[in-house]
């Protein structure tokens, strides 16, 4: 069973301006997709129906959220104003670095330190007449429900991990259910994500609460592997190894730059880091430290090419283009993609989980001893390949009053939540069907575990 | 020159500074500006190839205009080949290009030669008599040519290259070459000078898996008449064995110890007997090794001297690779054990140099203008080297390949329908003078048209009832879509063609043999031999 080809995107037919408004349509304009959009095909979505409106309906009516104004960003845009998207938002928080150029093509050399968002619509509304793409120079967690609210689809081209979990959980939380449970599809805003790393990348579609989010398939983003810290500080023995070194001791110990934090685009800092690197490695033997993977190695650079940035974004875009139209049936809906040898595409159906915390409207269980410190149920949510937090905030009611019982986030809560750390479970006064509320920068509203308690159990779910 | 390095370090990560060297001093043409032509050279330009030329004899017309990113609106009626070549240049101020307002067949009617001078050429949109001409002349150059197009939501690329060698694959995967099966003499000497009975406690957890195994696979063969570990009992009993030499506390506890658990786990792929791979071995009797001539590329000189190494070594094994992957040691025993590989591996590869140094003298080519630089290279990677042979588009459409005779007559039908279908789209514009769908009022008049020109090219494929398993939806989608470029699915194919191209220019990665569909329909895709 297709997942999601139930769902359709539904115009809202009585505000389409079929009439397309005439200066910024010169004829022949939009030739080549009224092809598809105005004749009937096999191929389509089954309510699909061929006709006029929907190309005023894309160029009108539809409105895109596009997240990231980088390698993705940048073709997405021009993709998507290409194909009739008038409407977008776009977000990015960066700003242009030198070696954004080799793929970021809506830049140039004498861009470099202004805002991605703002340059990318400026150019995109400059080259392609008619669109109207609003930058946002900004962290997609300054806007809440209300601004993601007004999108019909949105498009991620992200390099962070958590960035789009928090996405997901947000469009999650815009669903809505009537009273007996069932969702109403009018709340579903479509996610369609792309990533690129080297040769590789992938692009999905994720269709809340109707196929798998995200969190329902968190083990396809494993966590970045770290050096062992007995490696770096007593065995050494690649040249990455001493870099962490003075990395993680060296900068500390000789303060180089003052209280300055180590800044990767910094090139003198770089260039310090790698002389104190080079010195290390000769005391070992270790050879190869260069400048580059020095900065490779600080900055935890992933390459990055204009052609497979080009392809990912291109397959998210074509995406997009049959969900707003229903011109197409959605691709099911997870791509993987590799051109290092040959060009390699598979596509498959990644599945919704019955337990997932984001999606599936149900509080996980999580089973600890009454001995367990809390300690180690903080390190159980970051740990756990399908929770994956990075600093986790808990709070609980104990007798009737609402208790915060750890939250990193707050410099004067830590302080006074910390010795709960090394306190049992039971201690803390939890019992077992406890509800614990927990927040993480992993996603914008807080999640709902229920904590069993028992002897036999160590911490699995 | 700092600034360059800074601006392409995202990419010279995986190519390095000789792969951008490649690219920086290639020459690319283009044929016909079709928005997948301008997205391939945009993806071209970026990374900052040497120069292009586009070649392209029309003017710029509304459509056009609507769907390319490089073509002005405001510029209809002017040539696409300049606008296009202007818009492209702003890409990238390192990169040079021009364009040239004539049609592609007076080329290669009147200068031929015009072509000759390009690294890779690449042509959309062009079919029938000049296709196959233009394929012809650079088959016959060695020039690598690509052809793509994208039509609706199918894209279609096909590189057509006499012979491309590869010295550079970057395999994902690939076994280490650690020679435990066949360890040589300074190995030996380094791993005997060890006693791991002997040691502390901290220096026998900080030995390297290697000499674990090696020390192991000693015991074993000791054991066994000299034989390895070869049946799956048998390496489950050596790891049995492998672990037996945990350290153990006063209570007969099993300690802690990393690199005897990394032992164990490599196990596996240690025991992979060391071997000439069968592409190399394919690539030894290939005739352009076996006849080398002053002609020859050096390449085919390195390979010649290669073969001449292994025929005279005792093992008839590749030089060593001499890299180390990392490991649970403490430095001082990691680096000497590295220095050791790496100390072997220079050996062979000075062994190496001469052979081809005498190859070279052999067949006449001179001597000494290989570099140590590439001959390292070449050593580094002599058990990854590839060479790449197309089918020449003329073959191709003198008879079809078993795979796509294949793909047709197995139950499921795969992307490879699409190619099938493009060709019957070739028919039907050769007979009717249009492309199918073109025009609203003839759209599904076409169907039955285009379904005529299937049935007479399966018909001169002697399968004409392959015709029934190609449902009508196929001809349908065919010709709702009217040759129109969708401009996401362009971008597509302008993605993937502009990466195999990088692949032809640096010489480095697999490029595809020799056809990609790309269905976009579903996100999906395939290559297939045609
Ligand atoms: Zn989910």
């Amino acid at each position: 069973m297709l997942q999601g080809l139930d769902y359709c995107l539904k115009m809202e037919v009585d505000n389409v301006v079929s009439t397309v408004r005439e200066p910024l349509n010169w004829s022949g304009r939009w030739n080549h997709i009224q092809k598809v959009l105005e004749r009937s095909g096999p191929f389509a979505h089954p309510d699909f129906e061929p006709s006029p409106d929907i190309l005023g309906f894309l160029l009108n009516n539809c409105k895109l959220l596009v997240i990231g104004a980088g390698g993705l960003g940048c073709e997405l845009l021009k993709n998507l104003t290409l194909t009739g998207f008038r409407h977008i938002d776009v977000i990015d928080m960066d700003t242009i670095d030198l070696s954004n150029l080799n793929r970021q093509f809506l830049f140039r050399q004498n861009d470099i330190g202004k805002a991605k968002a703002t340059v990318a619509s400026d150019f995109i509304n400059n080259r392609v007449k008619g669109a109207e793409v609003v930058p946002h120079f900004c962290k997609i967690q300054d806007y809440d429900a209300s601004f993601y609210k007004q999108f019909h689809i949105v498009v991620c081209g992200l390099d962070s991990i958590v960035a789009r979990r928090w996405i997901n959980g947000m469009l999650i939380s815009l669903l809505e259910y009537d009273e007996d449970g069932n969702l109403d599809q009018t709340s579903v805003i479509p996610m369609v994500d792309g990533g690129t790393e080297g040769f590789k990348g992938n692009a999905r579609i994720i269709l809340p609460g109707l196929s798998a989010c995200m969190e329902c398939t968190l083990d396809l983003y494993p966590p970045q592997v770290n050096f062992p810290m007995c490696t770096i500080a007593h065995t050494p023995r690649q040249p990455e190894h001493c870099v962490e070194y003075v990395k993680v001791f060296g900068w500390e110990k000789e303060k180089p730059f003052g209280d300055a934090p180590i800044d990767g685009d910094n090139p003198e800092h770089i260039k310090w880091i790698c002389g104190s690197a080079c010195e290390r490695a000769e005391q070992f033997g270790i050879q190869g430290v260069t400048y580059r993977l020095t900065q490779g190695v600080i900055k935890r650079i992933i390459p990055a090419v204009a052609s497979t940035n080009a392809v990912i974004a291109a397959a998210c875009s074509t995406e997009v283009f049959k969900l707003a139209s229903s011109c197409g049936a959605p691709m099911n809906n997870y791509m993987v993609f590799n051109d290092a040898d040959g060009v390699y595409t598979y596509t498959f159906e990644a599945e919704k989980s019955e337990t997932c915390v984001a999606c599936s409207q149900k509080p996980k269980t999580i089973h600890f001893k009454p001995t367990s410190q809390l300690r180690e149920l903080i390190e159980f949510l970051c740990q756990d390949s399908m929770l994956q937090m990075k600093s986790p905030g808990i709070t609980t009611t104990v007798n009737g009053n609402s208790k915060t019982l750890f939250m990193k986030s707050i410099p004067s809560i830590e302080r006074a939540t910390r010795p709960n750390l090394s306190k049992s479970l039971a201690d803390l006064g939890l019992s077992s069907g406890q509800e614990l509320i927990v927040a993480d920068v992993t996603t914008p509203n807080s999640l709902i575990f229920i904590l069993k308690l028992s002897d036999q159990c160590s911490a699995e779910t | 020159m700092a600034n360059k390095q800074n601006k392409y370090d995202r990419q010279l990560r995986l190519w390095g500074d000789h792969g951008q060297w490649c690219l920086e001093n290639s020459k690319i043409c283009l044929v016909n500006v079709t928005a997948t032509g301008t997205e391939t050279l945009k993806n071209l330009i970026l990374p900052g190839i040497g120069s292009f030329v586009i070649v392209d004899k029309s003017r710029v017309n509304g459509e056009d205009a609507g769907s390319n990113f490089f073509l002005d609106p405001n510029a209809i009626g002017e040539s696409k080949a300049k606008v296009a070549t202007n818009l492209l240049l702003e890409l990238n101020p390192e990169v040079k290009g021009e364009y040239i307002e004539e049609d592609v067949a007076n080329i290669l009617e009147t200068n031929p030669h015009f072509f000759l001078s390009f690294t890779v050429v690449i042509a959309c949109n062009l079919y029938g008599e000049t296709l196959q001409k233009l394929a012809a002349l650079f088959w016959c150059n060695n020039i690598p040519f690509v052809t793509c197009k994208s039509f609706g939501f199918i894209g279609y690329l096909r590189l057509v290259i006499p012979e491309h060698c590869i010295i550079e694959s970057h395999p994902d995967n690939s076994h280490e070459d650690l020679r435990l099966d066949c360890p040589f003499e300074e190995l030996c000497a380094y791993a005997d000078t060890i006693d791991l009975d002997a040691m502390d406690k901290k220096d026998h957890s900080h030995t390297p898996y290697v000499i674990i195994l090696y020390k192991y696979l000693m015991e074993w063969k000791k054991a066994h008449s000299g034989a390895m570990p070869k049946t799956w009992k048998e390496k489950k009993e050596f790891k049995k064995l492998v672990m037996s030499g945990i350290r153990k506390n006063a209570d007969g506890v099993p300690e802690d110890e990393e690199n005897f658990d990394e032992a164990v786990k490599q196990v596996n792929s240690a025991l992979v007997p060391s071997c000439v791979p069968e592409k190399v071995q394919k690539i030894f009797n290939d005739p352009k090794c076996l006849q080398l001539t002053e002609e020859s590329t050096d390449f085919w000189m390195m390979v010649g001297g290669l073969r001449q190494f292994v025929s005279n070594s005792e093992n008839g094994l590749l030089p060593l690779r001499g890299s180390l992957p990392d490991m649970f040691s403490d430095s001082d025993k990691y680096i000497k054990l590295q220095n050791i590989y790496q100390g072997k591996a220079k050996q062979d590869m000075e062994a190496v140099t001469g052979h081809i140094s005498q190859v070279c003298t052999k067949s006449g080519c001179g001597n000494g203008k290989i570099s140590e630089k590439d001959i390292k290279r070449f050593c580094r990677n002599a058990h990854f080297l590839r060479v790449v042979r197309t089918r020449s588009l003329q073959s191709e459409y003198e008879s079809p390949s078993k795979s796509i005779m294949d793909s047709l007559t197995s139950d499921e039908i795969s992307d490879a329908v699409w190619y099938v279908l493009l060709r019957a789209v070739e028919r039907f514009q050769s007979t009717n003078g249009r492309l199918p769908g073109m025009n609203n009022a003839e759209w599904e008049s076409d169907v039955n048209r285009l379904k005529n020109c299937l049935y007479d090219l399966l018909k001169s494929w002697d399968i004409p009832g392959a015709v029934e398993a190609i449902s009508d939806d196929f001809l349908q989608e065919m010709c709702r879509c009217g040759s129109s470029e969708i401009h996401s699915v362009a971008s597509y194919m302008g993605g993937v063609t502009s990466h195999e191209v990088v692949k032809l220019i640096t010489a480095q990665y697999i490029p595809i043999c020799n056809s990609y569909i790309y269905n976009g329909y579903k996100s999906t895709s395939v290559t297939i031999d045609i």
